[in-house]
């Protein structure tokens, strides 16, 4: 888990947001009809885990939220938790919420200087839509046994909800940038 | 999470990573397989193992409800656009899977499969993963869902007193900055006390297990062997 030197307070960090992902599983998720992918205040989490923590960080804090879920702690949106949330058809995106984290915490460190809430948005966007879709899509397809672009079709329902996501994680990210930044910016 | 009356059995008895291995060597095998009447076979056999723990059958029925209606309309979908048999394919693949998971979830107390982690985690030190600081970050995140949550409820309720109904970002915003206060705390708080503190270099070694002491909200740690206190 560290690479060099992950200090104290970065394992504080990382455990706190987890538990702070499990706090926002607790908000009431809206089911879409048809495929069963909830939309839930949850999944703003690893676009927020990457925007205020930073790649590496970010990226671990959603791995330890996902490891406490596997242990069987009910933390999912809607009471969901186990082992067996990782072998359904939508586990891709539980698998791509990690990557996304990551990616959103990549570019947020790379344009971490002149942030503001549309770059901000850009970044939640790439990282929390573009990358989460281009693992959590090909995971349905296997899963399910669909082609990939029935299913990518499919999920296409969810991405007005991802965009309002990544606005309101960018307005919230850019705020915490002003009143508490933990990313320090990289030379 | 081992949620047990007094339900127990041999099953119950195996050791956390022995039943993990098994999840994932048959994990991997389910997908390879493609044959109907073998798919049936372990679909049996999962639930003769249910069976076999002695969980009630509504429990078990439990696990697959949250999935029913997607299950239901893979195998129309599929059984319209691909074949019939292909749909019973998947959904018995998927209803299997997802049962044998949470059977071990069912059947294997949650200390004990962060304990399997941690132990499974110590092959990897060479590549720079402390299992001890993997211990630290698990027992942190369970002691402090609690918390945060509780801070969740009471920044909604101020909202909601000041009229501002379901506004996400008025509940994220104060909630996210509380949370870092308190880990920068908590982190000062656990360096001061410890005297394995890792400001002196990486190979710092923490004890097997810190635990937060409840009931005070941030600061005092104590190293020892007991499992974090979740209040529930």
């Amino acid at each position: 888990m560290q690479r060099r030197g992950t200090t104290t307070k970065d394992i504080v960090y990382i455990a706190l947001f987890a538990a702070f992902m499990a706090a926002l599983g607790i908000f009431p998720p809206v089911m879409l009809p048809l495929i069963g992918v909830p939309v839930t205040a949850q999944s703003m989490g690893p676009m927020l885990a990457g925007a205020i923590l930073g790649a590496r960080r970010g990226a671990l804090s959603i791995l330890l939220f996902l490891a406490l879920v596997a242990v069987g702690l009910p933390l999912l949106a809607a009471g969901r938790g186990g082992l067996g949330v990782f072998f359904g058809p939508t586990a891709g995106y539980l698998f791509g919420w990690v990557a996304a984290a990551f990616a959103v915490g990549a570019l947020h460190e790379w344009g971490w200087n002149r942030l503001n809430v549309v770059t901000s948005f850009v970044f939640c966007a790439l990282g929390g839509i573009v990358v989460l879709y281009a693992i959590g899509i090909p995971w349905t397809a296997v899963n399910v046994g669909l082609p990939l672009t029935k299913t990518a079709i499919a999920s296409a329902a969810f991405i007005p909800g991802d965009v309002v996501k990544a606005g309101l994680a960018a307005i919230v990210a850019v705020s915490v940038k002003r009143s508490y930044p933990i990313i320090q910016r990289t030379a | 999470m081992r949620s047990r009356g007094e339900i127990s059995s041999f099953l119950h008895e195996l050791p956390a990573a022995a039943k993990l291995l098994v999840l994932a060597g048959a994990g991997t095998g389910l997908v390879l397989v493609g044959s109907l009447p073998v798919l049936a076979g372990a679909f049996l056999a999962t639930l003769l193992l249910y069976w076999l723990a002695g969980i009630s059958r509504r429990q078990a029925f439990q696990q697959l409800r949250p999935l029913l209606w997607l299950l239901v309309l893979l195998f129309i979908v599929q059984g319209v656009w691909q074949s019939w048999e292909l749909g019973a394919l998947v959904v018995l693949r998927i209803s299997t899977l997802i049962l044998l998971a949470a059977f071990v979830t069912l059947t294997t107390r949650t200390d004990a499969l962060i304990a399997a982690v941690e132990s499974a985690l110590t092959p990897f030190r060479r590549f720079g993963v402390n299992p001890a600081k993997v211990g630290l970050a698990f027992s942190l995140a369970l002691r402090f869902i609690p918390v945060i949550a509780q801070q969740a409820n009471d920044i909604r309720d101020a909202q909601r007193a000041r009229g501002l109904g379901a506004n996400p970002v008025a509940l994220a915003l104060p909630l996210i900055v509380r949370t870092l206060r308190m880990a920068s705390d908590v982190a000062d708080a656990i360096d001061a006390r410890s005297p394995y503190s890792d400001h002196s270099g990486d190979e710092g070694e923490l004890p097997p297990r810190f635990v937060l002491q409840p009931n005070t909200s941030n600061a005092r740690m104590s190293c020892n062997d007991a499992e974090p206190q979740l209040k529930t």
